[in-house]
């Protein structure tokens, strides 16, 4: 089985990925990502287009879609769950949404040192805040994802860019950031490993709603205030 | 190509819209609008107007393919709106379409959204039919842009003559409707009103008239065809505000005639002066606005004067629309211009001289 992965809730990546059904593991054929969080819709349709031509695969050979579908920022998430959407319209090709932070919590329990308690997941959600995610040690969700300041969370190591960037908030709110992953970032092919092991499981992966996590921030002007 | 098979989409401000079409012919013209979610709000919010493109983008293009009644592998090229427009709502079109080029290996084309408006003239039943007349201007009103263009070559030579310097003429009545407690949209409800008050009863300002903004046609000033109606929000606000002071009920239809007026006014005199300067002969008048019965009476007043032609396509193509997109793209393809890399960006303000990009 050939799935194609998407993810664009921070930089900009897809994966190719080779599995088998009976297996809760998965090959990485190929993939890219960008490092910045700015160039979604510029780079992902050539990203995607490279890999097919690289795998020589076409769209019929693309078994199923799983697209990251959040948190992230506005723009940048709609980007790839745009693609995927129509990408999976096109080809007639089932699709299916995961969580992002999930990608980087199967980072953290494939690292040289899984964690030995329970962990947070954390990402950069601009406007001084976090997205964030709680995962018991062997990388089930028990919490989230949440938005929050950084001092809002628990007493736990850190894992993801999130707390490269919020460090001493977090260090003051008794959080361990973890040094390895102070700069990690959710990744197609780290979230596509994640959904094969789901799938494995017989587990469901989610639908493609993005998970925005915070209004639109438009305000409902209030009534005009006469002139007395 | 002779006659291609283009499908074009649109998102660049509330409109999700998907059109097809076959050269001149049109197939098909799907718009799902998110306009009934900016009601509370008096205006487009951006953020809102993205996320409902997210979720009507599939489903229109399925609808517009069903109405058309060909499927994508038909379909011989691809087009998307890249701007000008709002920044995250071009995205959502621009990354579905360039989606669409990927799984189906067609050539896509960027395309400009205002020279797409002059675009739909092109189609059959589109008032020009086929082919756009020489000497032709475009004068296109909405609640995002208010322009007047000049078109020599619609797929590689458009000009933009004059533009509103700060709200577009659509917005200016959605702020004034708000004044007036009327509503969004503020166009429809303004000019039903304003049937029952007097364009006359006061005299509101019509913005950048001034010698030193409109020079002489030897010597232009810095805004000879150019619009402002901020200064026209605030005289309506302040002329509110003094009937409220001085306890007077606020004559509500009189200040919608009369706001209406000088919009209109102001905007068709600027526009017959770009053509009758530039020689231009015929115009056409697009864009939502131009669905406004006092705007399109005057317009044709003042061409009917001037000797030039007015052409106003059906308002179905003058409002936001994926037709208009596809119809744009299929000229510069039968031109015989090249699709766009799969790698251009949406560019929120892009300019009229780049039609395709
Ligand atoms: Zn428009």
């Amino acid at each position: 089985m050939i799935l194609l992965v998407i993810d664009t809730s921070a930089i900009a990546s897809a994966a190719i990925i080779r599995w088998h059904e009976d297996e809760p593991w998965g090959a990485v054929l190929a993939q890219f990502a960008t490092e910045d969080t700015k160039s979604h819709a510029e780079v992902l349709a050539p990203g995607i287009d490279a890999l097919l031509l690289e795998q020589e695969l076409s769209g019929s050979d693309i078994d199923r879609i799983v697209v990251g579908v959040g948190p992230g920022p506005f723009t940048g998430l709609r980007s790839g769950i745009a693609t995927a959407r129509a990408l999976a319209f096109a080809w007639s090709t089932p699709l299916a949404g995961l969580m992002s932070l999930d990608a980087i919590a199967w980072d953290v329990l494939a690292g040289a040192r899984p964690p030995a308690s329970e962990f947070v997941v954390a990402t950069d959600a601009r406007r001084r805040e976090v997205y964030w995610a709680r995962y018991s040690a062997r990388g089930v969700l028990l919490e989230g994802p949440h938005v929050a300041h950084p001092d809002a969370l628990p007493a736990l190591p850190v894992y993801g860019a999130g707390g490269g960037i919020y460090r001493e908030k977090l260090e003051a709110a008794d959080a361990v950031v973890v040094g390895e992953f102070e700069s990690a970032q959710p990744t197609a092919a780290s979230l596509g490993l994640a959904a094969v092991e789901r799938l494995a499981r017989g587990e469901e992966l989610l639908d493609t709603a993005p998970r925005y996590l915070r209004e639109s921030d438009a305000k409902v002007p209030g009534p005009r205030k006469r002139a007395l | 190509m002779k006659e291609p098979l283009v499908l074009g989409i649109e998102s660049s401000c509330d409109e999700t819209g998907v059109g097809i079409v076959r050269g001149t012919r049109l197939l098909a013209n799907t718009v799902s609008s998110s306009m009934d979610e900016h009601v509370r709000f008096g205006g487009v919010i951006p953020e809102i107007a993205s996320r409902a493109h997210l979720d009507a983008m599939v489903p229109t293009l399925a609808e517009a393919l069903e109405t058309a009644g060909v499927t994508l592998a038909d379909v011989d090229a691809l087009a998307v709106t890249s701007g000008p427009g709002l920044a995250g709502a071009l995205m959502v079109g621009v990354c579905a379409a360039k989606a669409l080029a990927v799984a189906t290996g067609k050539p896509l084309y960027a395309i400009n959204h205002l020279v797409a408006h002059v675009g739909v003239g092109l189609l059959d039943g589109g008032v020009y039919g086929g082919e756009l007349p020489e000497d032709l201007g475009a004068l296109l009103v909405s609640g995002g842009h208010t322009e007047v263009l000049r078109v020599r070559n619609i797929a590689s030579d458009v000009e933009l003559l004059g533009s509103t310097i700060d709200d577009a003429a659509g917005e200016a009545y959605d702020k004034v409707a708000r004044l007036l407690g009327l509503g969004y949209p503020g166009g429809p409800a303004i000019d039903r009103l304003a049937k029952d008050g007097d364009p006359r009863a006061f005299r509101f300002p019509r913005g950048l008239t001034q010698p030193k903004y409109m020079g002489s046609p030897e010597s232009p000033g810095p805004h000879r065809y150019d619009w402002s109606f901020s200064g026209l929000k605030t005289a309506v606000a302040r002329c509110v505000e003094q009937h409220e002071a001085a306890g007077k009920p606020v004559p509500v239809a009189d200040i919608a005639a009369s706001f209406q007026e000088a919009v209109v006014d102001v905007v068709t005199s600027k526009a017959i002066l770009a053509c009758r300067e530039h020689g231009l002969r015929n115009l056409l008048l697009g864009g939502g606005v131009a669905a406004n019965s006092r705007l399109r009476e005057l317009t044709a007043e003042r061409c009917a004067a001037a000797g030039i032609s007015l052409a106003v396509p059906p308002f179905s193509l003058c409002t936001d629309n994926g037709a208009m997109v596809a119809a744009l793209a299929a000229r510069v393809i039968m031109d015989g211009r090249s699709p766009s890399e799969l790698s251009f960006a949406p560019d929120s303000s892009l300019p009229v001289t780049t039609v395709s990009a």
